[in-house]
């Protein structure tokens, strides 16, 4: 027994107990109910929790080791790898939560420590329950919306990494049949070396950029000069073209997206029909390869100019007069005036939007699937067609021929590309807002 | 000289006009015409058909499974809205009202999550239902849906809950009333346009996606309206053309109007949003 007092000696023994026991602590500090509570709650925890998280960690780390084999011509179930995979994840996270009780236990008992040491008379257990209500009501409310983006959101992004690294993948590694191993980086170097896959991933991610980059751009000229025609002074009935142009925005898109197919459909279409009529020979407007890619952005210009046009309108009703004015004077001439003060302040107040437009135009599954399903045919590519973009190659990939760890090293790839652009992207908004508050 | 000019421009700038006019209205021209045609194939279809009749609309609604895709997607959409403005209001109310410990990096997990587009994870999704037994079930669908509009909603509704005063509240609270009465007596009534912007877009995605539906929903009894409309044209040899035309009409036409109605709200929604975020 120390004689003198030490003026931490309360708070040290009691988060020292706590450390050692959940619940030892609080009794140190004579909060008997809490202590007892706390302690029961985690020995009937640990106690029947600890031998299926056990079970649950090795089953993470061997994925399985019993297959699926016939005995004496009937099928024993062996391992299932992927229940093992979640199951796995699931315990990790409630080790977590475990782990985060018992720091809380340590910290609630230090901190009645050193209430006791400064001579404070620590609460009684109704006190502070009714306390901890009051200060944890936010966490109360959070803890829905915690619980579905960390099931919904979170869960399947680890998931997503984690398959990258097996070999989940059809023909051979298809639980319940056959067992699913760790191959490490195997998946991303067959992706970049074995010369099917490596072409195929190159040869989609550059029709996927240009096909992001080519679609922003369209649309950028095509909704500004849109937009610049119909605010010409000398043009009448400003109304009504705004709102015959603006229709296309309104409807659905997949709708849109299908009635193209249909309108574009190289055999009993209307336009080839039409065209035909005319004395021309049919456009394979979908079957072509190149054809195609030009569709596509076509009938991305279709349905995404009204929205860029409304956009720009409302950017080009702000434009400073004095500035154009001052232009005139000096004698400036309307393609002068369009790049050196139109353009720029445009592509100024639109930057935000145009780089959504790209992120959103970058992962655009619905135009590919719903317009052309990736067609036209391409031999030289696995699993993917020549019009096919990243996301719809993962969709061909996993629900078409189940080659989920390629699939998801994909998307890992994607994500990263995605994360940087974001970042990028924020860090320029950043520096931006600041540059308008100076 | 330069008056001949300014005319010629704006004589071109109408032939221009007309041009995309047409290429405008020609498809949505085309789908109602071929709805309205009686034939059965494209090819004898017109554009104005001389006797119009409702015959593909009978048939849609007869012999295809059209009211059950959209019996299941107003049914998908309501519980999405429900829920999904639910979880959004509680979250946005403890980040905007509360101070506490990790509000910040909640915040900002939020953000960076509302910046990876949720299919990315398409192949775990698929993957995590067909495990959990919740591949081919319309709560499976929900409750992705449900997850996915916890970021952006959350943002737009904080957004707006900061800008209503906290002396409302405050006042409230010296006249004796709790969190939960200030929360739906002053809070929710004050930010009626973001929670129906939150409400309307978890109500009209179910409506406009197809690749979630795609992946989770496999028997054609469960399918969405998207997934039906699709499976009408995919195949090039049915000859559903015309009725595919009718089911967009009467798809795309409460939608466009619905957008239009609600445009104020959806465009103050946004920029609430943005403006505070």
């Amino acid at each position: 027994m120390h004689v003198n007092l030490d003026d931490r000696r309360y708070r040290t023994k009691a988060a020292l107990l706590s450390a050692l026991c959940i619940g030892l602590g609080q009794l140190y500090n004579r909060q008997y109910w809490k202590g007892f509570f706390w302690m029961v709650i985690a020995q009937l925890f640990f106690w029947t929790y600890y031998p299926i998280a056990i079970k649950g960690i090795a089953g993470l780390i061997t994925l399985g080791d019993v297959p699926t084999r016939i005995i004496k011509g009937k099928v024993v179930q062996g391992d299932h790898s992927i229940f093992l995979l979640i199951n796995g994840l699931i315990t990790l996270v409630i080790i977590l939560v475990f782990l985060g009780m018992y720091i809380l236990n340590i910290v609630d008992a230090k901190r009645n420590g050193a209430i006791r040491d400064e001579g404070g008379q620590v609460l009684g257990f109704l006190a502070s329950l009714k306390k901890a209500k009051f200060r944890n009501f936010p966490y109360l409310l959070l803890l829905p919306a915690t619980f579905f983006v960390l099931f919904v959101t979170v869960m399947p992004l680890v998931f997503n990494v984690l398959i990258a690294f097996t070999n989940y993948s059809a023909p051979d590694h298809i639980p319940d049949r056959s067992l699913v191993d760790w191959i490490g980086f195997a998946s991303f170097y067959d992706l970049f070396t074995q010369e099917a896959w490596r072409s195929t991933f190159v040869g989609i991610a550059v029709w996927n950029i240009i096909w992001a980059t080519v679609s922003t751009v369209t649309v950028f000229f095509g909704g500004l000069i849109l937009a610049l025609m119909v605010n010409h002074p000398r043009v009448r009935f400003k109304k009504f073209w705004r709102t015959a142009f603006i229709l296309p925005w309104a409807v659905p898109q997949f709708i849109s997206i299908l009635v193209f197919r249909v309108l574009l459909n190289g055999s009993f279409g209307p336009v080839n029909d039409l065209i035909v009529k005319l004395g021309f020979s049919p456009v394979p407007w979908l079957s072509d390869p190149t054809m195609a890619k030009v569709s596509i952005i076509l009938v991305n210009l279709w349905f995404s100019t009204p929205f860029l046009m409304a956009l720009m309108s409302g950017v080009l009703t702000t434009m400073p007069r004095d500035l154009y004015e001052a232009a005139e004077v000096d004698g400036a001439s309307w393609r002068q005036k369009f790049t050196r003060i139109t353009l720029p302040l445009v592509l100024l107040a639109t930057a935000p939007i145009l780089i959504m437009q790209f992120a959103f135009n970058f992962n655009n599954f619905n135009l590919i699937y719903l317009l052309t399903d990736g067609n036209p045919n391409q031999p030289d590519y696995f699993y993917a067609g020549s019009t096919d973009i990243l996301i719809s190659w993962i969709f061909k990939m996993t629900l078409n021929q189940s080659q989920f760890n390629m699939a998801s090293a994909v998307s890992i790839i994607m994500f990263i590309l995605i994360a940087g652009f974001s970042l990028w992207n924020y860090k320029r908004m950043k520096s931006n807002q600041e540059e308008d508050w100076v | 000289m330069s008056k001949l000019r300014s005319n010629l421009v704006v004589i071109g700038i109408y032939i221009v006009f007309i041009v995309l006019l047409i290429t405008t209205l020609y498809p949505m021209i085309w789908v109602v015409g071929t709805s309205l045609n009686p034939g059965n194939t494209l090819l004898v279809s017109k554009m104005f058909p001389d006797n119009p009749s409702l015959v593909h609309y009978v048939e849609l609604l007869r012999n295809t499974d059209f009211m059950l895709w959209f019996g299941n997607t107003v049914k998908i959409a309501v519980a999405n809205a429900f829920l999904s403005t639910i979880l959004v209001a509680m979250t946005a109310y403890a980040f905007s009202r509360f101070r506490f410990k990790g509000r910040q990096q909640g915040l900002m997990t939020l953000l960076v999550l509302q910046m990876f587009p949720g299919f990315l994870s398409i192949m775990a999704i698929f993957v995590l239902l067909l495990q959990t037994k919740l591949l081919d079930t319309h709560l499976g669908l929900i409750l992705i849906y449900v997850g996915g509009s916890i970021s952006m909603g959350t943002w737009v509704m904080k957004g707006h809950f900061d800008t209503i005063p906290r002396s409302l509240e405050e006042a409230a609270f010296i006249d004796g009333a709790s969190n939960k009465d200030a929360f739906f007596r002053i809070i929710l009534p004050l930010s009626l346009p973001s929670i129906t912007f939150v409400a309307l877009n978890s109500f009209i995605t179910p409506f406009m996606d197809f690749i979630l539906p795609q992946i989770v929903l496999r028997s054609s009894e469960k399918m969405t309206l998207a997934q039906g409309l699709y499976s009408m044209v995919a195949n090039e040899t049915n000859s559903s053309f015309t009725v595919f035309a009718a089911g967009a009409v009467l798809v795309a036409l409460p939608i466009t109007l619905l957008y239009m109605y609600f445009q104020k709200y959806l465009i103050h929604g946004m920029t609430a949003g943005a403006d505070k975020g």
